[in-house]
């Protein structure tokens, strides 16, 4: 257990000395959201209309810039070969690892989401439907994410090819988000919804780890 | 004992080696020697189990490396083109996250010597990638002293070096393999008398 939270440490403190790419994602996420008011409409019923799609679309936009730092350094200096001769378990590490991507790159999108819920005029309802489902929803980008990062992580230029392999993956999840933020807009129940997204969520927790780490073996050959 | 039994391995439809067999036993150091392109890369990362052959098997002390991971791991050091450091983490944080990761503890004064063994004494506080090539390399080198391994994979591990560093890692390969340790190591440049006595491989380049 202790070797994990080793690699816990590790990798926390390897984001904190990176304090740009920790903030970048956030700027750009912030920047997109306050293109919507100006570019679509300021009114604020067509904000409220529109909100909570921009903020997650902005969110899965953002976490695309984010993600590749998953694995991509660790892939480049060859610490990734020197965790695979460990004999540690990879699907752990990989747990590990994605679990810290998910705590330095959406818990600051929690603290940011108060914001960008008096920007794009949510209701208070409608702002804790849309935090419920950005709390069930972001690991699962994390991990999903994680399995594409590490099928990309040896070409050269992955990036966009992540982002075009991603998004469509996101769509059920970017459905199910929004109708549940909607259905809170019109004082309508949404168990049904964040069910959905937590049951796809645990779905995620439990195998991905083991495509995550096939994945990195792969990218190894 | 580190057995390859018929081993193939093919890249870009190019075979690199078909049915490679080939025993290192310890005590023994084996130099890899091959021009660019033959294979002498693909070959380490097989027999370390990083990559897999197309065809044949790895075993170490009779037991295939896919079996017993963990006993061949706990006995590996392998040492790649990639250093394995961190380069915004110190040489002293790379080195602690690594042995924990390995499962080696090691008394802070043993660090402290190693890291003064390699000639990187006051820089163990900065940003590796803030270091010098040779000195990165040296980072990475200092494990050779710090973890307990039997065997010794080494891949072009004097890149970088100057000449008292290819001098201090020739006399440890000599030191290991006359305490029963096990090396394979490639190299563009021929190993001199300090390495002691060592066998040669040759690989071909094939077309």
């Amino acid at each position: 257990m202790s070797l994990y939270k080793g690699i816990f440490k590790r990798d926390m403190h390897i984001a904190f000395k990176q304090k740009a790419e920790l903030v970048q994602p956030l700027m750009f996420l912030t920047m997109v959201v306050t293109l919507f008011p100006l570019g679509v409409s300021p009114s604020p019923d067509t904000l409220q209309r529109i909100g909570p799609g921009v903020i997650w679309i902005a969110a899965i936009l953002s976490s695309l810039m984010a993600m590749e730092r998953l694995f991509r350094d660790d892939f480049q200096d060859g610490s990734l070969e020197q965790y695979m001769l460990s004999g540690m378990a990879l699907p752990a590490v990989s747990a590990v690892k994605v679990t810290v991507h998910w705590l330095v790159s959406f818990v600051p999108l929690f603290l940011l989401s108060p914001l960008l819920a008096m920007f794009l005029n949510l209701t208070v309802d409608m702002y804790i439907a849309l935090v419920l489902t950005l709390l069930l929803g972001t690991p699962l980008l994390s991990l999903i994410g994680a399995i594409a990062v590490g099928l990309t992580v040896g070409l050269q230029k992955g990036g966009v090819l992540l982002a075009l392999l991603l998004i469509p993956v996101f769509i059920p999840l970017l459905i199910f988000a929004t109708s549940a933020v909607d259905s809170a807009a019109l004082q309508l129940p949404y168990h049904a919804q964040l069910a959905i997204i937590a049951a796809m969520l645990l779905l995620a927790a439990a195998l991905a780890p083991f495509a995550i780490a096939y994945s990195l073996k792969v990218s190894q050959n | 004992m580190l057995e390859a039994r018929g081993l193939t391995c093919s890249k870009r439809d190019r075979t690199l080696f078909e049915g490679l067999s080939l025993v290192v036993d310890s005590s023994e150091l084996l130099y890899l020697r091959g021009s660019n392109g033959a294979g002498k890369t693909s070959l380490l990362r097989i027999l370390t189990g990083l990559s897999s052959p197309d065809a044949g098997a790895v075993l170490y002390n009779g037991v295939d490396i896919s079996e017993d991971k963990a006993g061949y791991y706990h006995d590996l050091f392998y040492l790649g083109h990639k250093s394995g450091t961190n380069g915004s983490l110190s040489a002293l944080d790379n080195l602690s996250f690594w042995l924990a990761q390995h499962k080696v503890s090691v008394p802070d004064n043993t660090l402290f010597d190693v890291l003064e063994k390699v000639g990187l004494v006051g820089l163990e506080d900065v940003p590796v990638r803030y270091l010098s090539a040779g000195q990165q390399r040296r980072v990475a080198l200092s494990r050779l002293w710090l973890k307990p391994a039997k065997v010794w994979i080494l891949d072009e591990p004097f890149t970088a070096l100057d000449v008292k560093g290819v001098n201090l890692l020739e006399t440890s390969m000599k030191e290991h393999v006359s305490n029963g340790g096990l090396i394979i190591t490639t190299s563009h440049q021929s190993l001199s008398n300090a390495a002691g006595e060592h066998r040669v491989f040759d690989l071909e380049y094939r077309f």
